[in-house]
């Protein structure tokens, strides 16, 4: 094999084998295991630099094995893939700083960064995947990661909410895995391929065709957390924060709208699929989901939980870009799968930051918080208006390139589902910010753990801070070279709208 | 190197190795662990020497004291039976090693002689050519495995003991008779040359009848798997793990054998009635997996159902011949691992804190957690997820029922799939849990956590190893030459 089919190896096995060494490390190795972590993430962060700089100048990045018969594991950097790889190793590496801060102290920490490790694996697998039982492996791969982290606290809360993560994704995964052999017994082929490879089927295949889009994309769409396969996702919020971080942000939510991305672009084509007529009914279901995660969050009084209705949300921005069908709309779609995840996984930081300092775990407990930790708050707030597609944070920019493509595709209705989208995210946000800004702080905080003259560790307060500018930088410098708009643009030219 | 190694009587060594170590054992007590490490250790040499020359020269046949196939005894290994020996060598390894750490002194020297020859009457029956062969060895096994369920001693060991003994005897009475119906028939019991006499007939539709009834009771296939859960769940770990994961196995492939070389032309009612039956199988165990307190139970139903997915693939046969058989025999050999290393890891459980209940396991994950991994590893190739050998030999048998339309098949294989992770997280979550019920836990050797360790992971690894697996299994070519087709 030549060098470049080494390097999308190395990227899954800089996280493989460190998260594997780590679990054989002994409780007490801090250090090592710090070390260990940092190094695998810096790595990564490394070759996917490299793949970047090569792919944008047309190399070729592949490895294949053989499998089964007829099928090869086939890992592959393509534009697509590397706007997903490139997002989890940056918020990887952010949120291992920030796990090693959060858990300081408390147990099972090998086996939680263990996990942690393969399950950025997993994700990575998942982004470079070639085909798709490749694709379905990884994701498989990850559910399995991901169990022990949601149950990581060991009670039986946290035992409930794993086992009802588990009845969740193992159906969809199921679904997916059956979806996946039909597709195989018609087509012989399972290789992402630009405009999709069912195309040649004939008519008649059409009823079976759209039972398997059915199927696929319920696989996915319960990872992806679409109306009415979501309700794991608020439950799993009783996991440690950077797990939250990890399921929202980098790796969970994105795999299953990154599998929708996929199932539309590269397995059916996404003319071919309009010619279906399944994407009509998609973009229906993505517009539900939107307003009604909006709605849910607006009663709840838990921080975290409000967030991850605000997800259920803000994910369905990607798979509608998606479904309305359309140049633009695409871009704004997957764009948004890297601006969602740089706003999001800052406002999960800062919950973090919230209930390790100040034992804050309640909305109603915000008040004045921003006096208390005005660095952590600062950040929140950047997210916040970026959720609400305030300019010139990033979500802005993703609301501008749907909002653009809709009318582009003649769908109008997309611009009200928008609009009252944004509405809706204003009415679950701005009262949090005038808490914390605007009323005076309690007496006494639920449980205040004194850092000294910071508002709290660093560790804690460095990853939402960088996070946060992130996100501002993203929406300032979209038209910059290599920022995610561009790379968003390159993806659709090259991959889905190409020669 | 070729010469010297293809000179070697590879299958005589198979079987005497082990019948000569077992009769050390009871004669030596207290040389027996290591004499059974020895052996296991040298088992899979022998099987990798066999493999080389079966890769080299194709299929193996060995007649013992040059007398040949009417009169004498033949020896004979082709793929199948390669990968069916190179199972039993790799389980027999695992569990020989957690034995040592397992057994007190006097249930040692009775179990070592006994698995020692065990090993041999299994090894013995895939090198075997001939029915009458097959049934002598088929009877061995029964009586070892039956006398292994006893070594607990106790009420519960002794009736499960006793079940067994009855259905095993009983269907071993059933295929005798089918093989004397069929000499009777042709004049003869080589599979090879019954394969080129028998024609549906009378005669052979009543052999065929017979047998696989007898075979069918003694793999446990639903509703005739009533003596498995009590056998399985009261014996001790090892030798539930040996029964599970081996001893079911080798009644399964004497029918797998039988089908492919004998009956496959005319089987097409029947088929069908086993195909139901796996279905059932299926379904049933996994339910009642589900439904069970204690981890040993549900481990023994779930291999009642996992035996199910086996018989999945017999109606599934007639149009997608190669794919139903590979992932058949894909099925049968990552269950022997995954299986072996749940009960052992359950072995571990009941060692630590001296009960399996399920909901009372308290915090395994942080205090035995190469156990715990162990059966999560086992727990993923059971499931059918990836990457494991579980889910390649799912993959192909969907594929073999999708692609002819048998949507019933495979949506049994799917709610399958889900009961088994319905079954195999209660437990994983109850692992991370605190227990209201502390127990005093005591220390487990770790020899007996890796052996379930090694197995799990052979699981997970047989995910990695298609292209080589079904290289080796069409040697000799025994599917298609079963005319069967792909």
């Amino acid at each position: 094999m030549s060098w470049d089919a080494w390097v999308p190896l190395l990227v899954v096995a800089s996280s493989l084998l460190p998260g594997l060494i780590i679990f054989a490390l002994a409780e007490q190795r801090v250090r090592l295991r710090t070390a260990l972590n940092l190094l695998g993430a810096t790595l990564k962060l490394a070759l996917v630099a490299l793949m970047l700089w090569g792919v944008f100048h047309g190399h070729h990045y592949e490895a294949r094995f053989g499998l089964l018969p007829g099928l090869d594991l086939v890992l592959r950097a393509g534009p697509l893939a590397l706007l997903f790889v490139t997002l989890s190793a940056v918020l990887w590496l952010l949120t291992t700083i920030y796990a090693i801060g959060y858990l300081e102290g408390s147990p099972h920490r090998s086996r939680f960064f263990g996990f942690f490790s393969l399950c950025v694996s997993a994700t990575v697998g998942v982004a470079l995947a070639g085909n798709l039982i490749t694709f379905v492996i990884f994701y498989e791969l990850l559910t399995l990661s991901t169990y022990p982290l949601v149950v990581h606290r060991g009670t039986e809360v946290a035992r409930r909410a794993g086992q009802t993560y588990l009845i969740y994704t193992v159906f969809g995964g199921a679904l997916l895995l059956l979806g996946t052999v039909w597709l195989y017994t018609l087509t012989g082929n399972l290789d992402f391929t630009a405009r999709g490879f069912v195309r040649g089927l004939g008519s008649e295949h059409a009823p079976a065709l759209m039972m398997i889009f059915a199927m696929l994309i319920a696989g996915f769409g319960v990872k992806a957390a679409l109306v009415p396969l979501h309700g794991w996702l608020p439950r799993a919020m009783v996991a440690p924060a950077p797990v939250s971080a990890l399921l929202h942000a980098v790796a969970v939510v994105k795999a299953g709208a990154f599998g929708i991305v996929r199932v539309v672009y590269d397995v059916f084509g996404v003319e071919f699929a309009a010619g279906l007529g399944v994407m009509r009914p998609l973009a229906w279901l993505a517009a539900v989901t939107i307003i009604y995660g909006s709605i849910r969050a607006l009663f709840q009084d838990d921080l975290k939980r409000r967030l991850a209705f605000s997800t259920v949300s803000q994910v369905s921005y990607i798979t509608l870009g998606v479904a309305i069908v359309g140049p633009i709309a695409t871009v704004g779609g997957v764009v948004h799968l890297v601006h969602q995840g740089l706003m999001k996984i800052t406002l999960f930081f800062c919950a973090g930051n919230l209930a390790e300092t100040l034992g804050v775990h309640k909305i109603t407990e915000m008040n004045g918080a921003g006096r208390r930790m005005p660095w952590t708050m600062a950040a929140f707030t950047v997210g916040a208006f970026g959720m609400i597609g305030a300019p010139p944070v990033a979500g802005f920019i993703s609301k501008w390139y749907l909002g653009l493509g809709a009318l582009e595709a003649g769908k109008g209705w997309v611009i009200l589902v928008l609009a009252g989208s944004s509405l809706l995210n204003a009415a679950y946000f701005l009262p949090i910010l005038h808490r914390a800004w605007f009323r005076p702080p309690p007496d006494r905080w639920p449980l205040e753990h004194d850092f000294g003259r910071k508002e709290t560790a660093w560790a804690l307060l460095l990853p939402p801070v960088v996070t946060a500018f992130l996100a501002v930088g993203a929406g300032l410098m979209a038209s910059v070279p290599f920022s995610p708009l561009e790379w968003a643009r390159l993806v659709v030219q090259r991959e889905f709208y190409g020669p | 190197m070729d010469a010297v190694v293809s000179a070697i009587p590879w299958g005589p060594v198979l079987i005497l190795l082990p019948l000569a170590a077992g009769t050390t054992c009871f004669v030596f007590p207290s040389t027996a662990k290591t004499v059974g490490l020895v052996t296991v250790t040298l088992v899979p040499l022998a099987v990798a020497g066999l493999a080389w020359r079966l890769l080299a020269h194709g299929v193996y046949h060995h007649a013992v004291g040059g007398w040949g196939a009417p009169l004498g005894i033949d020896l004979q290994a082709d793929g199948l039976s390669l990968l069916m020996l190179a199972m039993t060598a790799f389980v027999g390894f695992g569990v020989t090693l957690y034995a040592t750490g397992y057994f007190k002194a006097g249930q040692s020297d009775r179990f070592w002689p006994l698995w020692l020859f065990l090993l041999a009457a299994l090894n013995a029956l895939f090198l075997s050519g001939d029915l009458f062969n097959l049934y002598v060895t088929l009877e061995m096994i029964g009586l070892a495995a039956v006398a292994m369920t006893a070594l607990q001693g106790g009420r519960d060991a002794l009736v499960g003991a006793m079940r067994y003994l009855l259905a095993t005897l009983l269907g071993s009475l059933a295929y005798l008779m089918g093989v004397a119906l069929l000499y009777h028939g042709y004049g003869t019991v080589d599979l090879g040359l019954l394969a080129a006499r028998v024609t549906p007939s009378p005669v052979a539709w009543a052999a065929l009848g017979l047998m696989s009834a007898g075979l069918v009771l003694k793999t446990a296939l639903f509703p005739l798997h009533f003596w498995l859960p009590p056998a399985h769940a009261s014996a001790p770990a090892p030798v539930s793990a040996l029964l599970s994961a081996l001893v079911v196995k080798a009644s399964f492939y004497i029918l797998l054998r039988l089908w492919l070389e004998i009956f496959s032309p005319m089987a097409g009612g029947v088929a069908g009635l086993l195909g139901l039956l796996g279905g059932a199988a299926v379904l049933w165990g996994s339910l009642q997996a589900l439904r069970q307190v204690r981890v040993k139970l549900l481990v023994a139903y779930s291999t009642v159902a996992q035996i199910g997915y086996l018989f999945l693939a017999f109606p599934l046969a007639a149009g997608m011949g190669l794919t139903a058989w590979s992932a058949v025999v894909y099925l049968a050999f990552s269950h022997a691992l995954a299986k072996a290393a749940m009960f052992l890891a359950a072995g571990n459980l009941v060692h630590f804190g001296g009960h399996d209940r399920v909901v009372d396991l308290d915090r395994v994950v942080q205090r035995l957690p190469l156990t715990a991994g162990a059966f999560a590893l086992a727990g993923v190739s059971i499931m059918g997820l990836p990457p494991s050998g579980g889910f390649n030999g799912k993959w192909l048998l969907l594929q073999a029922a999708v692609a002819q339309g048998r949507w019933d098949i495979a949506g049994v294989m799917v709610v399958g799939g889900l009961m088994a992770a319905g079954y195999i997280f209660k437990v994983l979550g109850h692992t991370f849990t605190q227990a209201n019920v502390p127990h005093e836990p005591s220390s487990v050797p770790a020899r007996m956590e890796w052996a379930a360790m090694i197995l799990a992971c052979g699981a997970i690894l047989l995910g990695f190893l298609a292209p080589p697996f079904l290289a080796v299994l069409a040697v000799g070519n025994p599917i298609a030459a079963g005319g069967l087709g792909s």
